[in-house]
This record gives structure tokens, C-alpha cells and sequence, in this order.
């Protein structure tokens, strides 16, 4: 029995005895749980936008567990990745099930943290206390972005294949020191073998350990300044007689059976895709993707998968390669200055008026249509609707100084409200 | 009370199937062509005597120029459920073993010799290309004495392939007409693909080639996507079973944040 341990405030289980204690008294797991769950409190007013936190979590998760299965049996090599996810597909027992997981589930992660992001735009949740929360997440959005890219080559399809050479490519415009930055990249004068070897090991190892630990950070960081919420109001500066905010609830357990049904739900609309219609279309999965990698033929069109096709129809807007790829780094790069740009005096857009909501509403249609532009060909009317589109996108966030701060904003009450 | 039920069913479907039946009457086939670019395979891949029709089409009419690389032949049978012994006797290429993969007896150089490019591996068409494009390939061959291979095709023009399903289906013309465009500035005249008329009838009737295609698409769907049938079935007992789990997990939620306002 070591009582100091058991003195210490909040380690209640040490002081019980049994196993449970004697963990207890070597490591603060129950504290731990009690103080980021229990004692942990979140506003009460929380909407169907958050959910996809929790839900961001899960397909993190799912992704590392099924990648697992998926590299037990993957064999990495020009000659061989072909091969074996077609004898993971057909040869091991629920083969296709990891791979449907898997490939069904980056999409999934890539919907729920596009709803994640775009849940913080509608109330302002990036917004002071939450600049690095915010920041955070949107290296986590990068690195995602990454390891989604990485894991696209790994199967050595033809659209792989080309995906691969036309996103490395981007990297020969970096001024100066480009082509030779391009091969450092590839280890070979094409995309090949040497590619692909080492694509799997940042996909495997480096990129995962990089958003554990971004991941880490960011709920540190959300547990630090507690969370926001549908009115933007900081829950903290109202609190009872023993210090709880009145308008809080221990996150357990009110949010972790709230955030069941959204798991539940969701869940089952992936089980849905990836029994029924695991290639969705051709958005999940490319019937190129069904040929193997293969120099001498080009898919027609060449298209990133869907997560990424705003970007790449900004790219083609521009008639210059490199002045396209400076505009398309800009378009993701943008997000990160939303703390600093936006100066409204009011988080949440229940509050704001009607030119951040319009500036918002133009937002949301242009990165739409800018998604779907992206999947078509380079060729008009796509090429100068992208044109049209990219200009609200990026007054969006560039304009954000001038109209946030003469946005006829309402009065914010003093207390959460509740809106379903 | 079967009876009733059937009874029940007929009255039901009579005026259905009356109603299926009635364009097909009225309407003369001729007079509007589906255009070739929209036909659908139409297969079903649960169809489980579809597939053993086509496994036999295959390796009767395809085996000898393409493989099936990735498939074995006794997960074949066991999927189709094709005995044993029918297996062996009448699908297995000689010099094979059950277990092994679908192998094409024609030496790979040789080919490309012969045709100007190896016949790909058939594994992965229908999921690379689709079943409709399949269907649509297979029924779109016709004479043209001017290739080498005395025909050509719609849906994959200059293709290498000879029309190998010639004897079953016979030989069929294509009958063009020229189509004068000025778009672009410059006039030009295209050939714009009209219809087929039959040169000489084969051995099956056009609804029997019919079927022999869309059997024989339906089996390489299924070698696409071998555990898709298994998929679907089990897909549904998952999704009804998480549908109930998010049910209860709302009810679980009601009765906590009842006291929540």
C-alpha cells in the first residue's frame, strides 16, 4: 500500500484495494479517465454537426486496424503489390473485407473531417481560445491528406501509377531546386519500384506515428479550452456554486452515449457502401485502378480521388503550371489563417449576418462545384467554370478581414439555446 | 391456404405480365433500334446456373487465347457448385489440377506474335471495363474483309480479337451512313454506325447467342468479384444488425438525457 498515492486528490480507486487499486497506485489510469471524461464538461446544446469528432476518431482508428490485416498479407513491389491485393481479395479468408474497409473508409474519413471542419466554420470554433486546437487539426487534415495520397499508389493500379507521377510532379515547380527534388522523391527517373518501397513505409510507419501523435495533441489542447459550441458561447463564464459550468455536462456519460447513435449510424451507412456498393460508383475505386500500373498507357482522365478534386480543378484553372500549383497550396493553406482572418466580434453564424453568411453559403456551393469540376476533364466549360468558382472560394477566407468586421451581427445571448 | 396464395399471386401478376407483354405487341422491333452504346449485360450474378453456363462458354470459346490468372479452379466449382468430378472432367484445361489457376495453353510470345499483342489476362475486364462493356464488345462484331482478321468491332474498334463467337452468332454486316458535320469550320463527313444485317445465320438463334453472351459476361462479373455474392448476403444480416444497435443506443440516450433541458 503506498499512501501517497492514495492521498493524492482524485485517485479515489487507490484507495479501495484489489487490482483495480494496485494498478491505480503504480499508474493514475482511473483519474485519468475521470478527468477527461467525468469531471470533463461539454456544453449541453451540442447538434448533429458534432458528431463527426468522435466519428473522425473511430475511422482513424478503423483505418490502423484494418491496414494492419491489409500489411500482413500486402507484398510491396512493382512486381508483386498487383498481385497481392488481388490474393487478398480472393484468397484470404475476409480478404475483401479488410480491403473494402479499408479503401471505404478513407473516403469516410475524408467526409467526416470535411463535416469536422466545416462544423467549426458555422460556429467559429477555430476562433480564440481554439487558434491551435484549430491548427492542430489542420496539420492533421494535411497529413491525412498524405497518407490518403501514399495509400493510393500502394496498389499498383494504372491509376496509381499516373495519380502518382502527376501529384510528384507538382514538386518539379518548387523554383531552383524542382526536377531534382522530383527525382529525390521518386529515387528513380520515374514513378517505380524504388517509389513504391518507400511510399509504403511513410504510409505504414511514418505518416500514422505523425497523426497519432497530431491527434494527441489536439484533444490535449481541446480538453484544455473545452469545447465550443452551436451558440459560440464560452460555457466557463457561468458556473454554479461548486465551479461547474451551468451550461455544461460531464461528457460522460450524456456526450459518450449520444456519440453510440452516431457511431451506430454511421456504421451502418459504411456497412452499406462497402457491402453493397464498395467502388461507389467509380468514387471509391477506379475501374483504371483494375488495370495494373502501366507507363505506356494513360488513364483518360487522370483524377485524384474525390476528397481531393477541388484542389485539383483550381490547379487546372491556371494555364501555368506553376502559378496553378502556388494557387492550389494557397487553396488548402488558407484554412490555416481563419483564426487571424476572421475579425467578428461573434463566434457562431446564428449571431452573424448576412454577409458572413452569404460569403459562407458562396463558400459551400463553389467547393462543391469545384469538387465536381474536378472529376471531369480539363476541357471547357469545366476549365473557366473553375475559373468562376475559385473566386468565391478564396474570398472566402481573403475578404474575411474586410466583411467579418462590418457584418450586422445580432446580439448573442447569455446562455446556450437549444435548436435541435 | 398455398393455394389461395398462389391464386392470390397469379391475379396479381397476370395483369403485370400482360402489361410486359403489350409494347412488345404493338411495337415493331425494327422500327427503333436501342442504339448499341446503351445495351446492358443485364446478368445476375447470384444466378448460379447463368454462371456454370458460362464457365463452360469460357472455357470452351475464351480459355484457349485468355486466362484467368488470379482464379483457381476449385474455388470456381465450389462458388458455382459444380461437382467434383464434372470439374475435373470437363473444365480443367489438360495438364492442370483443380487447385491451380485458369492458365491459357497459348505461349504468351507466341501471341503477340500471331495477334500483334498478347490477349490480356480476363481476371479483372469486368471490373476494369465493365459487364455492359463486355456485352456490348461481344455483340458488336462484324465482317470487314479489308482487316486481317476479317472483322472489326464497335465497341473496341481495330480491335486484335477475332470474331471467334462467328459460328454460334453468324456473320453480320455494318451498315454505315455518311453524316456531313460542319462544326469546326471545315466540313467533313463521318461515318456514323446505322445497323447490322445478317450475311450468314449461325448456330444458335439470336436470342440463344443472346443468352450464351450474357452468361458468359456473367461469369467473368463473377470472376471480377468472387466473394461479392457472399458479400451481399452477409451485407445484409450486418447492416440489419446495426440498424438494431443504433436503436438501442437511441433509446439509451433518450433514457440518460432525460433529465438534460
Amino acid at each position: 500500500m503506498a499512501p501517497e498515492a492514495a492521498s493524492k486528490p482524485g485517485n479515489r480507486a487507490a484507495a479501495r484495494g484489489g487490482l483495480w487499486s494496485w494498478i491505480n497506485q503504480r499508474l493514475p489510469v482511473e483519474a485519468f479517465l475521470r478527468a477527461s471524461a467525468v469531471d470533463y464538461y461539454a456544453p449541453k446544446n451540442f447538434n448533429f454537426w458534432y458528431f463527426f469528432g468522435s466519428l473522425a476518431l473511430l475511422a482513424l482508428v478503423m483505418q490502423l486496424l484494418t491496414g494492419i490485416f491489409l500489411t500482413m498479407f500486402y507484398k510491396v513491389g512493382a512486381a508483386t503489390s498487383f498481385d497481392s491485393v488481388e490474393f487478398i481479395m480472393r484468397e484470404v479468408p475476409y480478404g475483401w473485407l479488410m480491403r473494402y474497409l479499408h479503401s471505404t473508409g478513407a473516403s469516410a474519413f475524408f467526409l467526416v473531417v470535411y463535416l469536422h471542419m466545416y462544423r467549426a466554420m458555422l460556429y467559429g470554433s477555430y476562433k480564440a481560445p481554439r487558434e491551435l486546437l484549430w491548427l492542430f487539426g489542420m496539420i492533421i487534415y494535411l497529413a491525412l491528406m498524405a497518407e490518403a495520397f501514399l495509400g493510393y499508389v500502394l496498389p499498383w493500379g494504372n491509376m496509381s501509377f499516373w495519380a502518382a507521377t502527376v501529384i510528384v510532379n507538382l514538386f518539379g515547380t518548387v523554383p531552383g531546386i524542382g526536377p531534382g527534388l522530383v527525382e529525390w522523391i521518386r529515387g528513380d527517373y520515374g514513378i517505380a519500384d524504388a517509389t513504391l518501397n518507400r511510399f509504403f513505409s511513410l504510409h505504414v510507419a511514418a505518416v500514422p506515428l505523425v497523426l497519432l501523435l497530431l491527434v494527441a495533441l489536439h484533444l490535449v489542447a481541446l480538453h484544455e479550452v473545452g469545447s465550443n459550441n452551436p451558440d459560440g458561447i464560452e460555457i466557463n463564464a457561468k458556473k454554479d456554486a461548486r465551479g461547474r459550468p451551468l451550461d455544461g455536462i460531464p461528457f460522460h456519460p450524456y456526450y459518450t452515449v449520444k456519440d453510440m447513435v452516431g457511431v451506430g449510424v454511421f456504421l451502418t451507412l459504411l456497412a452499406i457502401v462497402v457491402f453493397f456498393v464498395p467502388t461507389f460508383g467509380d468514387l471509391f475505386m477506379e475501374k483504371a485502378n483494375f488495370e495494373p500500373a502501366n507507363p505506356l498507357s494513360t488513364p483518360d482522365p487522370i483524377s485524384p480521388s474525390w476528397y481531393f478534386t477541388p484542389y485539383y480543378a483550381i490547379l487546372r484553372a491556371v494555364p501555368d503550371q506553376r502559378i496553378g500549383a502556388l494557387l492550389m497550396l494557397l487553396a488548402v493553406v488558407s484554412f490555416f489563417f481563419l483564426p487571424w482572418l476572421d475579425r467578428s466580434p461573434v463566434k457562431s453564424m446564428r449571431y452573424r449576418g448576412w454577409i458572413s453568411k452569404t460569403f459562407l453559403g458562396l463558400f459551400t456551393i463553389s467547393f462543391l462545384v469545384l469538387m465536381y469540376l474536378g472529376m471531369e476533364p480539363a476541357q471547357e466549360p469545366y476549365v473557366t467554370m473553375a475559373r468562376i468558382f475559385a473566386v468565391p472560394y478564396f474570398a472566402y477566407f481573403w475578404l474575411m478581414p474586410f466583411y467579418s468586421r462590418i457584418d450586422p451581427v445580432k446580439p448573442v445571448p447569455e446562455r446556450v439555446t437549444f435548436h435541435g | 391456404m398455398a393455394k389461395f396464395a398462389a391464386l392470390v399471386l397469379m391475379l396479381l401478376s397476370a395483369p403485370l405480365a400482360q402489361a410486359a407483354a403489350e409494347p412488345a405487341a404493338t411495337e415493331p422491333k425494327a422500327s427503333a433500334p436501342v442504339p448499341w452504346e446503351t445495351w446492358r449485360a443485364g446478368n445476375a450474378v447470384a444466378d448460379t446456373a447463368s454462371l456454370q453456363r458460362g464457365a463452360r462458354n469460357f472455357m470452351s470459346y475464351c480459355n484457349g487465347c485468355h486466362s484467368l490468372k488470379y482464379m483457381r479452379y476449385q474455388r470456381m466449382a465450389d462458388d458455382m457448385q459444380i461437382p467434383t468430378a464434372v470439374l475435373s472432367a470437363n473444365l480443367v484445361a489438360p495438364g492442370s489440377t483443380n487447385l491451380d489457376y485458369i492458365e491459357t495453353s497459348m505461349p504468351a510470345a507466341d501471341a503477340a506474335i500471331w495477334f500483334g499483342k498478347t490477349p490480356p489476362d480476363l481476371s479483372l475486364i469486368a471490373r476494369s471495363r465493365s459487364a455492359d462493356y463486355i456485352y456490348r464488345f461481344l455483340k458488336t462484331f462484324y465482317s470487314d474483309p479489308n482487316r486481317s482478321t476479317r472483322s472489326d468491332n464497335l465497341a473496341y474498334p481495330t480491335t486484335a480479337m477475332p470474331a471467334v463467337l462467328s459460328d454460334l452468332e453468324g456473320v453480320k454486316a455494318a451498315v454505315f451512313r455518311e453524316v456531313k458535320s460542319t462544326a469546326g469550320g471545315a466540313a467533313t463527313t463521318e461515318k456514323v454506325f446505322d445497323h447490322f444485317e445478317t450475311i450468314s445465320p449461325g448456330n444458335l438463334a439470336p436470342d440463344q447467342f443472346d443468352g450464351f453472351v450474357r452468361d458468359t459476361v456473367n461469369f467473368l462479373d463473377y470472376v471480377g468479384d468472387p466473394a461479392q455474392v457472399e458479400r451481399r448476403s452477409m451485407g445484409l444480416w450486418v447492416v440489419l444488425f446495426l440498424l438494431l444497435l443504433s436503436a438501442f443506443a437511441w433509446m439509451l440516450k433518450k433514457e440518460y438525457w432525460k433529465d438534460v433541458h
